[in-house]
C-alpha cells in the first residue's frame, strides 16, 4: 500500500480560505445566479444588442437613402454573386472533404494522423495570407503559371475567388466530418452488409443518411465563411464584385448609402437562406431504397477505393494545400534577398507593421479573456440545460448569430452602433466587435466538450459533497482544459485573422491583416520582397498556433 | 443446409491471442450456444464466421466451402447484434426490406416477404413505426425477422439479448428458440447468461481466454462437466480443497477438512491434490442427528423465492452453500442452527488440482 | 411524492418509510421511475410534489452536496482523470477533510473492498468488476450514511453478478450504511434485499420483505414479477369461509383460498411452478389437474415441464433435483397436483391482463 509522506499538519493557508469562500458562495443559489445572470446580460447586451440594434438603426435610415440605378444593380449582381460562390463552394467542399475525412477515420495510421493535422492548416493560416498564397500560386509569375507558361492559369476574379473559399473551407468540413465519423456507430454499417449489401451500398444507404445533419451542419459552415469572408476576397477578387467585395468598394467610394444598404440586405438573405435550409432539409424523407447490386458491388471493390483515395488526396493537394503552402516561397526569397535586416530595424513601411501586429495582438488577447470570462457560464448553461428547455434553445440559436452574419455587415452594425454612443474610443470598440465576432466559436466548443462529459460525473461529485465550484474545478474542468485550450487558440487566431469587420470599424488603427490588404493590393507602395516577409511574418505566428494546438490534440489523445 | 466448420482459427491483438486454434463443428439445424466470461473470445470467434473481423491463421468452411476470400455481404450469414442495429432513418417496414431490396428483388416479392415478416413477429400493425418509437424486447424481434427475410439459414446471435431487461429475456429466449426450429435454421447463439443457454441450447460450447474449454449437451455441462472451470461458470457450486488419503480399483478416498468420502476414480495416488465439487442442490439439510456424517452450523440465510440459500461453516472445518426448494418443507431452519448435511454423492465430482492455482483456473475477468 | 418531466409522469405520489441500516431494493422494469426516484432523494432533482426527509428532517430544500445520501451511477461514473486512491478520497476532501485525513481514509476503505494494491491505478485499466468495488468504496468513504445504487451489477456478466451481490451486500452492511438498491432482476432484489419495493410506471405496485412479497404478493403484476408464476384466467363459481372455487377454461375447477371476490366476477389465479407436483398416483392435494407433457426445459439446477391441459391451458412446473435424465418425457399423461393454499387469486384487472403485466 502507497503511503503518502506525513506532512505536518498547518492550518489552512490564505488561498485554503479564499478558495473555501469561492466555493461555498458558489452553492449559494442567489450568487450563483448573479454570475449566469451577468454573463447573459453580457451576451444580450455586449454581443446581441449592438449587432441588431445596428441593423435596425440602419434600416430606420433607409428611406432617406437612395442609390442610383447603375449602383443598385451593381448591389444586387454582388449579393447574387456572394450566394452562387458560397452554395457552389460549400457543396464542391463537401463532395471533396467527405471522402478525406473518410480516410483520415477509417484508415487510422501514423499517416493518417499526419494527414488530419495538414487538412487543419488552411484554417490557421490568416485568410489574407492564404489569399495572398492563392493568388501568387495561380495567377502570380512564380507560381503555376511558370509551369505551364502561358501566363496566369487564373487570374483574379470569380474563379479564383471560388478556389480561395474553396481552400479555406476545406477544413472546416474535414474537422466536422472527422469528429462525426468518430462518433459513428460502425455496427449499422456492419449491419448492412450482413444483409447483404455491398460495402458503398451500405454508406449510401446507411452511413449517409444517418450522418445528413451532420453534413448538413458543414455545408451551413462552409456558406457561413464564404458569404462572410473579407480580407482575402478583396485580395484575389481582381474586378469581380461579390457581395462584401462590393461593400468595400462602396466604402471606399464614399458611398455610404450602398454600404448600409447593402451589408442589410446581406444580413438578412443570410439569416433567410440559412434558416431556409436548416428547416426544409432534415424534413425531406429519404427516397425509397433502389439499389444497383451489380454496379455498387464493382464500386465497392478496394481499386476503386484506392483511386478514390488517391483523387482526394490529389484534390486536397492541389486545391487546398499547395496553394496555402506556397506563401512560404516568396517569403524564403524575400529573406535571402536581405529584407530581413531592414524588418528588424523597423525601417520604412515596417513601423506601421510592428505595431499593427502589436495591435493585433493585444486585441486579440482582450478578445480571448473576454470571451473565455464571459463565455464559459453561458456554455455551462446551454450544455447543462440550467436555464429552462425553451429559454435554452432560443439562447443556443442566438449564440449562432454572429457566425451566420457576415463579418464586414456586422462590422458595420457595430460602427454604427458604437459610433453613435459617442464615447467609446476605437481601440474599445475594436475589442468588442472581434470579442463578438469570436463568441461563438468559444461558446459552441466548451459547450460540445461539456457535454461530451457524461452528467453521470458531475452528479456523483455533488452527492460526494462537492460544492458547485469545486464540481467545475476538480470534474469539469480538468476533463475539458483541452477543448478550452483548443477553444482559446481557435479564438485568438480568428481575432488575429479577422479582417471584415475590423475594416468596417477602424478608420485610424489598423490591424495587421487589414495593413496588408494594403500592401498586397497596392494601396501602400512595397516591394513585392517586403510584401511577402510582412505575409510571412503573420503566418509564422499562426503555424505556430497550429501546432500548439495539434500538442494540445495529442496529449488529449494520451490521457 | 448450412454446416459449419472452424479450423483452428486464430486470432491476435498485438501480443493477446484473442483466438488462440479454435476449432467447432456445428450441424444443420443446430442450436449451438457459446458462453465465456468476458473478453474469452466469443463474439471475436462469430465475427470471424461472419467475415467481420478476418482470422489470421486457421480455415472456416460453410457447406463445405472455405470463405476466407467471401466478403460480409456474400456469406449469406444472419448476424443479429447486441445494441440492436435497426436502421434508424427507417421505419420497421423498410428495415425489414432492406435485405431484399439491396439485392434488388421485385418489389411484389419484397412487399410479400415483408409481409411474412411482419405476421412472424406480430407486428403488423407496427409496419410505420420507427425503431426509436419501440421498446428493446420489439427492436429485437425487427431485426431477428429482418435477417430472417434475406433467407440466410446460418444464423449468428451476438448477446441479442444482452440489451433487454431480464424478465423479457426469459420470454424471448423461448421464441428464438421456437422460430429457429420452425424455419430449421442453424443458430450459434453467443451470450453470458448460463441459463439462457442451458434453457434453450442443443448443445453448449465454454469458451475462456481464446480457447474452448469444453462442449457437450446442457445437461453434460452442468452435471458431468470435464473441467473445473465449465463447473464453476456453468451455475453455482461448492469447491473443496482435499486431499487423496487412499485408493481401491475404480474409487478413491478423498479428505476434505476432516470429512472423508468415497469417490468414484481411475486415477490418482495417495498424497494427491484434489479438488471435488458438489452443487448446493445436491445438499439436504436435516434435523441434526446421531448418525450423521456431516454437520455444521448455518452462518446465514438468505431467501430467494423458489429456492432458500443457507450458507453453512462445517465442523469438518469448510464451509457450504446448499439450496433448499422453498416448496419441499425442509426450509425452517434459522441461522445458528446446527444441522446435518445429506450429501447426494452421485453428484459429487473430482477433479485435479489446477496447476496454475484455483484462483487464476476460476478467474472470471480477465484481471487488468 | 410526485415528479413530472414535461407530460410525463414519471413517479406519481411515490411515499415510503426506511429504517436506519436497512438495504432497500426498488425493483422494476426500465422505465418505471426507479434511478429518478434515487436522483430525487440524492438531491439532484426537485420533487413536483410532496417531501423527502431524513431523520425527521424534510430535506427538499437541502442542495444535493449537504444532503450526506452518495448518488453511485449505473456506469460507476468514476473520476478517469484521477487514481483509484484520488477517486475515492474526493467525497471526504469535499466534505473539507484535510489531504492527510482524507488519503487516510480512502486508503482505509479500499481495505475493505480489498482494492487498496490498486490504489494508483487509473480507472480504465481497471476491470468491470474491480471498478464497481472502488465506485463502492468512494461512496462509503464519502462519510454520508444513506448509499444509493443504481443498478450497480448491472454492467457485469452474469456469472459475476452472482459472485458479487453477496458481497456487496456484506460491505454495505460492514460499513453500518443504509442503502437503497435500484435493480430490474428479481433474483439479484430477493438475494440482498432487507424490503422491496416493486415500481411500475411510477407507481408504487408493493412493499415489504422477500418472503412475503414472494409469498404473498400485492397483485398479478406483483406475482409475476416476483417469479415463475403460471397465469391462468377465470371466473369465481362459488365462495365459502375457507375457500373459492374458480372455474376456468374447459369447465376445470381450482380451489383457492378465499379472495374476498363476489360469484361470477372475473379473476386471474397466480400458481408458482415450484408449488406444482406431478404424481402419477393421482394423490388429492386440494388439487389435481390431467394433461399431457408437451416439453421439457433444462435449466441447470432444475427442470420445467409444460403441461397441456385437455382445456388448452398450459401450466408450467419446475422441478429441482432432477438427474441426467429427465423424470418425464414428452407427450407422458401425467396428473398436476397443488395445495389450495399455493393458489393466489386476483382480481381481473380493469385494464386488461396483457397491459397489466406489460413490461416494457
Amino acid at each position: 500500500m502507497q503511503s503518502t509522506p506525513r506532512q505536518t499538519t498547518r492550518g489552512p493557508t490564505f488561498s485554503h480560505r479564499v478558495l473555501l469562500l469561492f466555493e461555498r458562495l458558489s452553492a449559494n443559489r442567489a450568487a450563483a445566479k448573479l454570475v449566469y445572470s451577468s454573463s447573459v446580460v453580457f451576451f444580450l447586451f455586449i454581443v446581441i444588442t449592438p449587432a441588431i440594434a445596428g441593423i435596425v438603426a440602419q434600416l430606420a435610415t433607409l428611406p432617406n437613402l437612395s442609390l442610383t440605378v447603375d449602383v443598385s444593380l451593381r448591389m444586387r449582381n454582388a449579393v447574387v454573386s456572394s450566394f452562387i460562390v458560397g452554395l457552389v463552394v460549400s457543396s464542391l467542399d463537401v463532395v471533396a472533404g467527405i471522402p478525406l475525412a473518410w480516410l483520415i477515420v477509417r484508415r487510422r495510421s501514423r499517416w493518417t494522423t499526419v494527414l488530419d493535422s495538414m487538412a487543419d492548416i488552411p484554417f490557421v493560416i490568416p485568410t489574407v495570407a492564404l489569399g495572398f498564397s492563392i493568388l501568387e500560386f495561380w495567377s502570380g509569375p512564380t507560381g503555376i503559371s511558370q509551369m505551364l507558361g502561358d501566363g496566369p492559369v487564373v487570374s483574379a476574379g470569380m474563379v479564383l475567388i471560388m478556389l480561395l473559399h474553396f481552400a479555406f473551407s476545406f477544413p472546416v468540413i474535414v474537422r466536422v466530418m472527422v469528429g462525426e465519423l468518430l462518433n459513428y456507430r460502425e455496427t449499422f454499417e456492419v449491419a448492412a452488409r450482413t444483409l447483404g449489401a455491398s460495402a458503398f451500398t451500405a454508406v449510401r444507404t446507411v452511413t449517409l443518411p444517418i450522418l445528413r445533419p451532420a453534413i448538413l451542419a458543414a455545408f451551413l459552415l462552409a456558406l457561413a465563411r464564404s458569404l462572410s469572408e473579407t480580407g482575402a476576397t478583396i485580395v484575389v477578387a481582381g474586378t469581380f464584385e461579390n457581395g462584401v467585395v462590393f461593400v468595400r468598394n462602396a466604402r471606399d467610394a464614399s458611398l455610404s448609402a450602398a454600404v448600409t444598404i447593402a451589408s442589410l440586405v446581406l444580413i438578412v438573405t443570410s439569416l433567410l437562406v440559412f434558416a431556409a435550409i436548416k428547416i426544409t432539409v432534415p424534413r425531406f424523407r429519404f427516397a425509397p431504397l433502389k439499389v444497383w447490386p451489380r454496379l455498387e458491388r464493382e464500386l465497392s471493390r478496394s481499386t476503386v477505393a484506392m483511386a478514390r483515395n488517391i483523387s482526394s488526396l490529389l484534390v486536397f493537394a492541389i486545391f487546398v494545400l499547395l496553394p496555402c503552402l506556397f506563401i512560404a516561397f516568396p517569403a524564403v526569397e524575400a529573406v535571402a534577398s536581405g529584407v530581413l535586416g531592414e524588418a528588424f530595424a523597423s525601417a520604412g513601411p515596417w513601423t506601421n507593421y510592428w505595431s499593427s501586429m502589436l495591435l493585433s495582438y493585444l486585441v486579440a488577447v482582450l478578445a480571448t479573456c473576454i470571451n473565455i470570462a464571459f463565455g464559459l457560464p453561458i456554455a455551462l448553461l446551454i450544455s447543462r440545460n440550467r436555464f429552462g428547455r425553451q429559454s435554452t434553445r432560443i439562447l443556443d440559436s442566438l449564440v449562432d448569430l454572429p457566425i451566420i452574419v457576415p463579418s464586414l455587415a456586422l462590422g458595420v452594425s457595430l460602427s454604427f452602433f458604437w459610433g453613435n454612443m459617442g464615447a467609446l474610443p476605437e481601440f474599445w470598440v475594436l475589442v468588442l466587435a472581434h470579442t463578438t465576432i469570436t463568441y461563438s466559436y468559444f461558446v459552441r466548443a466548451m459547450a460540445a466538450a461539456i457535454q461530451g462529459i457524461p452528467v453521470e460525473l458531475e452528479d456523483a461529485a455533488k452527492t460526494l459533497g462537492a460544492m458547485p465550484l469545486r464540481v467545475f474545478r476538480k470534474v469539469t474542468l480538468p476533463l475539458t482544459k483541452y477543448s478550452l485550450l483548443s477553444g482559446a487558440i481557435l479564438v485568438f487566431t480568428r481575432s488575429v485573422d479577422e479582417t471584415g469587420a475590423t475594416s468596417a470599424v477602424s478608420k485610424a488603427l489598423k490591424t495587421a491583416p487589414v495593413l496588408l490588404v494594403e500592401w498586397i493590393r497596392g494601396t501602400v507602395a512595397v516591394t513585392p520582397a517586403e510584401r511577402a516577409l510582412g505575409v510571412g511574418f503573420l503566418v509564422l505566428t499562426s503555424f505556430l498556433a497550429l501546432v500548439a494546438l495539434r500538442l494540445i490534440a495529442f496529449r488529449k489523445e494520451k490521457t | 443446409m448450412p454446416k459449419l466448420e472452424v479450423v483452428r482459427v486464430s486470432k491476435y491483438y498485438g501480443k493477446i491471442a484473442a483466438l488462440d486454434g479454435v476449432s467447432l463443428n456445428v450441424k444443420d439445424q443446430e442450436y449451438v450456444c457459446i458462453i465465456g466470461p468476458s473478453g474469452c473470445g466469443k463474439s471475436t470467434l462469430i465475427k470471424c464466421i461472419a467475415g467481420i473481423i478476418q482470422p489470421d491463421a486457421g480455415e472456416i468452411f460453410i457447406d463445405d466451402q472455405r470463405v476466407q476470400h467471401i466478403s460480409i455481404e456474400d456469406r449469406k450469414i444472419g448476424y443479429v447484434f447486441q445494441d440492436i442495429a435497426l436502421f434508424p432513418h427507417m421505419p420497421v417496414r423498410d428495415n425489414l426490406a432492406y435485405g431484399l431490396a439491396v439485392r434488388d428483388r421485385k418489389p411484389d416479392h419484397i412487399t410479400s416477404v415483408t409481409n411474412e415478416m411482419l405476421d412472424l413477429i406480430k407486428m403488423r400493425e407496427r409496419s410505420k413505426s420507427f425503431p426509436s418509437e419501440l421498446s428493446g424486447g420489439a427492436q429485437q424481434k425487427v431485426a431477428v425477422a429482418r435477417a430472417i427475410a434475406t433467407g440466410s439459414r446460418l444464423f449468428l446471435l451476438d448477446e441479442p439479448l444482452g440489451a433487454l431487461d431480464v424478465l423479457v429475456r426469459a420470454e424471448l429466449r423461448y421464441e428464438l428458440k421456437q422460430l429457429a426450429k420452425d424455419l430449421h435454421l442453424t443458430i450459434i447463439h453467443v451470450t453470458h447468461d448460463q441459463e439462457e443457454a442451458l434453457s434453450i441450447a442443443d448443445r453448449v460450447v465454454i469458451m475462456k481466454q481464446g480457447r474452448i474449454v469444453e462442449t457437450g449437451t446442457p445437461a453434460e455441462v452442468y452435471l458431468r462437466p470435464k473441467s473445473l472451470f465449465t463447473e464453476n461458470f456453468v451455475g453455482e457450486t461448492n469447491i473443496l480443497r482435499g486431499e487423496i488419503t487412499g485408493t481401491e480399483p475404480g474409487h478413491c478416498f478423498v479428505k476434505i477438512g476432516s470429512w472423508k468420502v468415497s469417490l468414484p476414480r481411475s486415477e490418482g495416488k495417495v498424497g494427491d491434490r484434489v479438488v471435488a465439487t458438489i452443487r448446493p442442490e445436491f445438499l439436504q439439510l436435516r434435523k441434526l442427528s446421531g448418525e450423521s456424517k456431516l454437520t455444521g452450523t448455518i452462518k446465514q440465510v438468505v431467501f430467494l423465492g423458489s429456492i432458500t440459500r443457507y450458507s453453512i461453516e462445517t465442523e469438518a472445518g469448510f464451509p457450504l452453500i446448499a439450496h433448499q426448494a422453498t416448496a419441499s418443507g425442509f426450509t425452517d431452519f434459522k441461522a445458528g442452527d446446527t444441522v446435518t448435511i445429506v450429501v447426494d454423492e452421485k453428484h459429487m465430482l473430482l477433479f485435479n488440482s489446477p496447476a496454475q492455482g484455483l484462483e487464476k483456473e476460476l478467474a472470471l475477468e480477465a484481471s487488468a | 411524492m410526485s415528479k413530472r418531466f414535461g407530460k410525463i409522469v414519471a413517479l406519481d405520489r411515490v411515499s415510503f418509510n426506511m429504517q436506519s441500516g436497512e438495504y432497500l431494493c426498488v425493483l422494476g422494469p426500465t422505465g418505471s421511475g426507479k434511478t429518478t426516484l434515487l436522483r430525487l432523494i440524492a438531491g439532484l432533482l426537485k420533487p413536483d410534489e410532496g417531501e423527502i426527509s431524513f431523520d425527521g428532517k424534510s430535506v427538499n430544500n437541502i442542495d444535493a452536496h449537504n444532503r450526506n445520501a452518495v448518488y453511485v451511477p449505473q456506469q460507476y461514473a468514476l473520476f478517469p482523470h484521477l487514481t483509484v486512491l484520488n477517486n475515492v478520497a474526493f467525497g471526504p476532501l469535499s466534505r473539507g477533510k484535510s489531504e492527510n485525513e482524507a488519503l487516510e481514509i480512502a486508503s482505509k476503505t479500499l481495505e475493505i473492498v480489498r482494492l487498496a494494491w490498486r490504489g494508483q491505478s487509473y480507472p480504465n485499466e481497471l476491470s468491470g468488476g474491480m471498478q464497481q468495488r472502488v465506485a463502492l468504496a468512494r461512496g462509503l468513504a464519502s462519510g454520508a450514511s444513506l448509499l444509493l445504487l443504481d443498478e450497480p451489477l448491472g454492467a457485469l456478466d452474469a456469472r459475476l453478478r452472482l459472485e458479487l451481490r453477496h458481497r456487496l451486500r456484506e460491505m454495505v452492511k460492514e460499513a453500518g450504511f443504509t442503502a437503497v438498491h435500484v435493480t430490474h432482476d428479481r433474483d439479484e432484489a430477493m438475494s440482498v434485499a432487507d424490503q422491496i419495493l416493486v415500481l411500475k410506471r411510477g407507481r408504487i405496485q408493493d412493499q415489504g420483505p422477500p418472503r412475503r412479497i414472494y409469498v404473498r404478493p400485492a397483485g398479478i403484476f406483483v406475482a409475476n414479477l416476483i417469479g415463475g408464476a403460471n397465469i391462468i384466467e377465470g371466473v369465481v363459481e362459488s365462495a365459502s369461509v375457507d375457500s373459492c372455487t374458480i372455474r376456468v377454461r374447459g369447465g376445470t375447477t381450482i380451489h383457492s383460498p378465499p379472495a374476498g371476490i363476489a360469484m361470477n366476477q372475473p379473476v386471474v389465479i397466480s400458481l408458482r411452478k415450484e408449488s406444482i407436483e406431478i404424481s402419477n398416483q393421482g394423490l388429492q392435494r386440494g388439487n389435481a389437474l390431467k394433461g399431457k407433457i408437451q416439453a421439457v426445459r433444462f435449466l441447470g439446477n432444475s427442470r420445467e415441464y409444460l403441461v397441456r391441459q385437455a382445456n388448452g391451458d398450459i401450466i408450467a412446473l419446475r422441478r429441482f433435483q432432477e438427474g441426467f435424465e429427465p423424470a418425464f418425457q414428452i407427450g407422458e399423461s401425467v396428473t398436476i397436483v397443488f395445495q389450495k393454499d399455493d393458489v393466489m387469486t386476483f382480481a381481473y384487472p380493469p385494464q386488461g391482463l396483457r397491459k397489466e403485466l406489460e413490461i416494457e
